[in-house]
């Protein structure tokens, strides 16, 4: 799957990007000029040390921040040179994220926090209702759609932040962490759900993990260590 | 997408009911305090114009001294039988001239008494004063010349004295004199300085001078202007009069002070208008510490807020959506606090003019201002930090602490 002499642009591609937090002694390269290319459908899995750049690197492929320096291209489109509104499209059509500390709409239930993104893509409400609950029902949450985060656990709120993201069908999901509330039985469903999505409807998955069990399903791997990439592997025993 | 935004802005209104509600509560007590106050001062600004138009706007009034801190009419020398009698038959312009001496007496009828004031007066008391009888007559010719005790009393008097029974043709004794009761005044009401307008006797002049007071003092003189003409002409017209009579040299100043009621109305009125400033000025503090209110509320949940335009952000609503949706929470807010306020401010208003009897008197700037102002706080206050937050970039949002 991974092939950088591709001839059409790589889905994402980032270019010598940094992020740089904080001044002189005090700097921190939480990336430090990373090159990286993944092409549409690929299943991928970060991995690395606490504190190595993972969520950094998440959060500039999810227009969420911008890099320090260093280019960032979607689909060949410098994301860098796009306006706010534009990066909003951005993330609106193509982008589903799942945040490390779930950021869920507080006093919200679980099947509105879903619709969110649906109505920022302006699908009506019967529909809408039908797809936010179709996404719970995916992430096995059917029956809990009207509690509100403060009802659910931790890992039901995980959950609800999966099924938000994947509720509007994006191009590609990116999950920091999505199953590290989660019991080795419920993550498994997960791997499984995103696995089938990744084959079946060709979603590019880029996740988070500390687990060698849930990279597994990934069919690429690669490992940050202070801010750079290690090693990155195609995962040959990937399903 | 406007209605989408509507019900997000209800169902985030609706999520938060403590905050909603306290900023309501500010926009209530801001817009309520202050029509409750300016319809408050309004209503006794007209019920002091509407009593003043009772005095009868052309009259003056004139009395010995001068009027002001330290000095008495007391001392100055009193009007005398010939004063009147010069000023009925000189002052073309005037319509009545009245005498007038004054006491505080004891009024009683069988087992009734009452401590009322008296006047000795003629005829041109009740011209001058616009003041009609409801039954009964006026003094004739002979009673005002010979000095009969002949008494007509006051509505407060008569239901004092008489309750249901019949008053006209009684005898009432006025401390040691036995009085007839020819007729009976209209009723008044009270006047703007709190007093009983209908707690009065009137007999003629000589009857008062000679079985009541004992002296031929004229304390007081009223006199009404004849319709068109300028009651500054009349006064004029007094003055050069008195002062010929009472023998003031060129640049003395006057011994007696002729006041025109009009100004004395006027003098009320501004006064009363202070008080509406006043009483605005507690409302307008009130709709700043409402203002205050709102503004804290919003700022205390900034924090969440700002997390929750995070969220919205990073999901795909741009930076024009928030604030929109934003703005409606805060105009929806706003609206219903103005409304409640409106309504609340007006009832306040209603019960309080209805419990101390001043007309309601509803100005509909004051509506719209106080409205304005706090609609204009509650969206300043929900907008402004919000679009701080919206520029922000998704994930410092986020992180906001
Ligand atoms: N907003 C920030 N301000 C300053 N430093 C930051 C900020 N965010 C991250 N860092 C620093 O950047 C580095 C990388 O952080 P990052 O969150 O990407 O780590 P991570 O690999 O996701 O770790 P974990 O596995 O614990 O989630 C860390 O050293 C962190 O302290
Ligand atoms: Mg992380």
């Amino acid at each position: 799957m991974h092939s950088p002499a591709d001839k059409s642009p790589a889905l994402i591609e980032l270019k010598a990007v940094s992020k740089i937090y904080g001044a002189g002694m005090a700097e921190v390269r939480a990336l430090d000029s990373v090159d990286l290319s993944i092409d549409d459908g690929e299943f991928v899995a970060i991995m690395g040390p606490s504190g190595s750049g993972k969520s950094t690197a998440m959060n500039m492929l999810g227009c969420l921040d911008r890099p320090s320096s260093g280019r960032y291209l979607f689909k060949g489109v410098d994301v860098g040179a796009l306006s706010r509104n534009q990066r909003a499209l951005l993330r609106r059509h193509y982008l589903g994220f799942v945040f490390q500390g779930f950021n869920l709409l507080a006093r919200t239930s679980a099947v509105e926090n879903v619709e969110l993104p649906l109505i920022y893509r302006g699908i009506a409400a019967a529909p809408r209702r039908r797809q936010a609950m179709k996404a719970l029902a995916h992430v096995g949450l059917a029956g809990r759609e009207h509690h509100s985060p403060g009802e659910l656990s931790g890992g039901q709120q995980q959950r609800v932040a999966i099924a938000r993201a994947i509720a509007t069908r994006p191009a590609v999901l990116l999950a920091d962490e999505p199953t590290g509330n989660l019991d080795t039985k419920t993550s498994l469903e997960i791997m499984e759900l995103l696995e089938r999505l990744n084959r079946d409807e060709g979603l590019t998955v880029i996740m988070v993990t500390h687990e060698a069990e849930m990279a597994a399903y990934a069919g690429r791997i690669i490992h940050f260590l202070d801010g750079r990439i290690d090693h990155d592997a195609t995962n040959r025993d990937a399903a | 997408m406007f209605f989408e935004t509507l019900k997000l802005a209800i169902q985030a209104i609706a999520r938060n009911p403590l905050r909603s509600f306290l900023t309501v509560l500010g926009i209530v007590i801001g817009v309520g305090a202050v029509i409750a106050m300016v319809t408050i001062g309004n209503g006794t600004t007209a019920r002091v114009a509407a009593d003043i138009a009772k005095l009868g706007s052309n009259l003056l009034f004139v009395r010995p001294g001068q009027f002001g801190p330290g000095r008495s009419s007391a001392e100055a020398k009193p009007f005398n039988a010939r004063d009147i009698a010069a000023l009925k038959t000189q002052l073309h312009r005037a319509r009545a001239v009245a005498p007038a001496a004054q006491t505080i007496v004891t009024a009683i009828y069988g087992t009734e008494s009452r401590n009322t004031t008296i006047s000795g007066t003629d005829n041109d008391f009740f011209t001058a004063l616009d003041w009609q009888l409801t039954q009964g007559r006026s003094f004739l010719e002979g009673e005002i010349r010979s000095g009969r005790a002949a008494c007509i009393i006051g509505e407060t008097v008569r239901d004092e004295l008489f309750g249901n029974a019949e008053a006209l043709g009684q005898r009432i004794r006025v401390n040691k004199v036995s009085c007839e009761v020819i007729g009976l005044l209209a009723a008044k009401g009270q006047s703007s300085f709190g007093t009983d307008r209908d707690d009065i006797i009137v007999m003629p002049l000589r009857t008062f001078q000679r079985r009541i007071a004992g002296n031929t003092n004229i304390t007081a003189i009223y006199i009404s202007a004849r319709d068109g003409v300028q009651t500054a002409k009349v006064q004029a017209d007094i003055e050069r009069l008195l002062r010929e009579r009472r023998n003031i040299g060129p640049g003395a100043e006057d011994d007696f002070s002729v006041r025109d009621m009009k100004e004395v109305a006027q003098t009320l009125t501004a006064t009363t208008t202070v008080l509406t400033g006043l009483l605005g000025a507690v409302a307008g503090v009130s709709l700043l510490v409402g203002g205050i209110g709102i503004m804290n509320i919003m700022l205390v949940s900034v924090t969440e807020r700002t997390r929750e335009i995070g969220i919205r952000l990073a999901i795909g609503a741009q930076e024009s959506q928030v604030l929109l949706q934003f703005l409606v929470e805060a105009i929806v807010l706003s609206l219903f606090g103005g409304v409640i306020g409106i309504m609340a401010g007006l009832g306040i208003a209603a019960l309080a003019t209805r419990a101390i009897q001043i007309p309601f008197v509803l100005d509909p700037m004051i509506v719209f201002f106080a409205f304005a102002f706090s609609a204009l706080v509650g969206v300043l206050f929900g907008y402004f930090p919000a679009r701080r937050a919206a520029r922000l970039n998704p994930i410092d949002a986020l992180r906001h602490e």
